[in-house]
């Protein structure tokens, strides 16, 4: 269905236009005044400034691993997030922990644990299908390199950005 | 007993009338009506103890009459009213009759159901994230149809051994256990080695080995497969992939003659397991755990990946051209009574016929493959190790292979043969040739998957595909045809040897025309009068019967017996 739009009736002055004219010059030099003097501030000078302790609760930055309060690793490796990932960023290998090992009850945790952030897409869905609340997006979101591999993120650096986590999962306590 | 077994009643199975043979089980009639009744403890190859009580359902009977009272009219189809019992039935053990009514649907049923599954679920681990059954799991997937969807059970959990080894390649995990004894039953049934059982009561009940005995028989993985959550789980396959990741391909098990169904599980070109696939006129539901376990050798380091030629002392890769070509000029100079070739009844139908095509057309004068003969275990395993034997008489017509080997080291000793085309066979190892006798030839020409004392005495080394990475037909002890699928794409510049083979005759100035082994099948179909008229999609997943060898399986044996005397359904 075509909708008829109904034009303006401009007036005689209207349509020369010229007054139109001044009255965006006199917006673009108000402008102009209150950042000569200063009142206003338009650009942020990144990287050297930055928002970041404005950022919001449920900013979604690269994920990463978590500890808990007993520095245990949360992830047991059940390989959902690899699974759930849409981009494919995520590998897991799989080992058993040896039963020397104080958490041995786990049974379970990932040898290698790789994200690949350059197919990170940073939707989320590796943190909200994890069972064991050890993968969380954290702010981090300036993930640079020089080379594909430099890109890769192992266990390591995934731990170093993610910290330790205290709550939440009981399951691994010594009742069980 | 066998005549009453034919006879047909009418069963209303959830308000629809069918006709079963007086006698079948509930649970196979719903089946086999389409209304598939959640269980856990029957297997229809085991014997039923009815102890999981999840297939509860209602049943009903006509009315029987008071003394005196009419008994009620049958309507225009003859069928009697039925009058619910008002309590439920296990449909595992309970067997029709006549005007038999079956509700698997209903308040009672699945208030019965809900009950059992949190009953069940109440002291089960939340050990999901790393069970290596997740995904496959019963207890996962009936709790997510019948389940409550949350727990009432505030006290703590029942602890019980978790981590047990109970055997070489079995590993148990006792608060998993759902008490449904099907591992219990099959070591004592099928596998004849009763070490499992069930140890103190309630809700402390535990499955236990034996004191001093372990779970070690050669099919003790099949309890992993029956187990229907993660109390059993396999050893070798232990947190090495989740089974969501998997994909599944139908094929055939080639390390001996039985030729068990089995369905290979990988994932990105690699093989993580294997397991046995329902065939009852082969395996059964069952396969041994030699053979289960004998596929990691596959991503050996010792896998050929390119052609190679011996240069002086030294083997150097050449491409396939050049490796073939040097092969044809060695060949071609020779008579063919001069020429030996070495087949190997692992190989496949196609690959035969293709060997018979070389043989044909280099008049080759000494034709054989080698033998491999173990011992049968009274089980599945038969005696003899070789898959396609009965292919190597019927496509590449040799009586009785494996008895001109002698006489074809006696040829190269005496110097009467002068080249050996040794075909997926390690002759040094397998064949007793010694490298010395082998060092005799003017030319070699092996191909194996695996570098080996054999390509090391080789000209030619040309790397052949393994079971998993071709696809093909093989002919199993009791002469049925089955298809082996291809699984994994083979590594690096392997070939499948009809491939190999075709390259060779063509070089040596033979035809070509063959660009898919499923083109192989038709020559197979045109040629060989036992074939006649198969088509490659008629043989199915399950194969087909092909020529009569008079040869049975001793647990099928077994199985006919223990379904005949009615103890299982089969």
């Amino acid at each position: 269905m075509a909708i008829i739009v109904q034009r303006p009736k401009l007036k005689w002055w209207e349509q020369l236009y010229i007054p139109a004219l001044f009255i965006g010059m006199r917006v673009t030099l108000g402008h102009l005044v209150s950042i000569l003097s200063r009142k206003t501030k338009v650009t942020m000078q990144y990287p050297e400034e930055k928002w970041d302790e404005h950022l919001p609760e449920h900013y979604r930055g690269a994920p990463a691993l978590v500890t808990d309060e007993h520095d245990r690793e949360r992830c047991v490796a059940c390989q959902l997030c690899e699974f759930i990932c849409p981009p494919r960023a995520i590998t897991i290998k799989p080992e058993e922990i040896p039963g020397d090992d104080k958490w041995a009850k786990v049974e379970k945790r990932p040898r290698t644990f790789d994200i690949d952030m350059i197919r990170c897409i940073y939707c989320g869905l590796c943190e909200e299908v994890c069972p064991e609340q050890a993968i969380f997006l954290r702010k981090d979101y300036a993930i640079t390199g020089t080379s594909r591999a430099e890109m890769v993120h192992d266990k390591e650096k995934l731990y170093q950005i993610g910290g330790v986590r205290v709550g939440l999962v009981n399951k691994w306590n010594e009742l069980k | 007993m066998s005549e009453a077994k034919t006879d047909l009643v009418d069963v209303q199975i959830d308000g629809v009338w069918y006709q079963f043979p007086k006698g079948m089980r509930m649970i196979e009639a719903c089946r086999q009506a389409g209304v598939e009744v959640p269980h856990y403890c029957y297997h229809p190859k085991l014997t039923s103890p009815g102890n999981c009580r999840m297939c509860l359902v209602e049943m009903g009977m006509p009315p029987r009459p008071a003394p005196g009272a009419e008994a009620p009219a049958p309507d225009e189809n003859g069928h009697l009213p039925i009058s619910w019992i008002p309590r439920p039935v296990i449909a595992c053990a309970n067997t029709i009759g006549p005007n038999m009514g079956i509700r698997t649907t209903g308040p009672l049923t699945e208030e019965c159901r809900k009950g059992v599954m949190e009953l069940l679920l109440a002291n089960h681990p939340l050990d999901c994230p790393i069970c290596d059954q997740a995904g496959e799991c019963s207890l996962q997937e009936f709790s997510v149809e019948h389940g409550k969807g949350e727990s009432r059970f505030r006290e703590q959990k029942v602890k019980k051994p978790k981590n047990v080894d109970v055997g070489p390649r079995v590993r148990l995990d006792d608060e998993r256990c759902i008490m449904c004894s099907r591992c219990i039953r099959f070591t004592d049934e099928i596998a004849d080695d009763p070490v499992l059982g069930f140890t103190d009561r309630g809700s402390h009940t535990v499955l236990t080995v034996y004191p001093g005995r372990e779970l070690a028989n050669n099919y003790s993985l099949n309890t992993v497969d029956i187990c229907p959550v993660g109390a059993l789980t396999s050893n070798d396959f232990r947190f090495q992939m989740r089974v969501w990741f998997m994909r599944e391909t139908n094929t055939i098990d080639t390390n001996c003659a039985t030729g068990c169904n089995i369905t290979v599980f990988a994932r990105e070109n690699k093989i993580y397991r294997i397991t046995p696939r329902q065939n009852n006129d082969v395996n059964s539901d069952w396969m041994p755990d030699s053979h289960r376990l004998n596929f990691h050798w596959i991503e050996s380091e010792a896998r050929l990946t390119e052609p190679l030629v011996k240069d002086g002392d030294h083997h150097r890769i050449a491409g396939w051209h050049e490796a073939i070509a040097t092969a044809g000029d060695k060949l071609s100079a020779l008579d063919g009574s001069e020429i030996a070739v070495i087949a190997s009844a692992r190989m496949t139908n196609e690959e035969l016929l293709m060997v018979k095509r070389l043989v044909k057309h280099l008049k080759v004068g000494h034709v054989d493959t080698v033998a491999r003969v173990g011992e049968a275990d009274g089980y599945l395993i038969s005696a003899d190790r070789n898959p396609n034997t009965n292919g190597v008489k019927l496509v590449l017509g040799l009586d009785d292979p494996g008895s001109q080997i002698e006489a074809i080291k006696l040829g190269i000793e005496q110097g009467r043969i002068k080249a050996v085309i040794a075909l997926q066979e390690n002759l040094v190892d397998d064949a007793g040739f010694s490298a010395e006798l082998l060092g005799k030839l003017d030319f070699l020409l092996s191909t194996y998957p695996l570098a080996n004392a054999t390509a090391d005495a080789s000209d030619v080394v040309l790397p052949g595909a393994c079971w998993a990475e071709k696809s093909g037909t093989m002919i199993n002890a009791t002469g049925r045809l089955q298809r082996l699928n291809k699984v994994v794409d083979a590594p690096g510049e392997t070939l499948e040897s009809w491939e190999i083979i075709r390259d060779l005759v063509q070089v040596t100035g033979g035809g070509n025309g063959i660009y898919a082994v499923s083109d192989l099948f038709k020559q197979l179909a045109a040629e060989v009068s036992e074939f006649k008229g198969l088509t490659w999609g008629q043989i199915g997943d399950l194969g087909l019967p092909l020529i009569e060898t008079g040869v049975t399986i001793p647990a099928l044996d077994r199985e006919k017996q223990r379904i005949a005397s009615g103890l299982i359904v089969g």
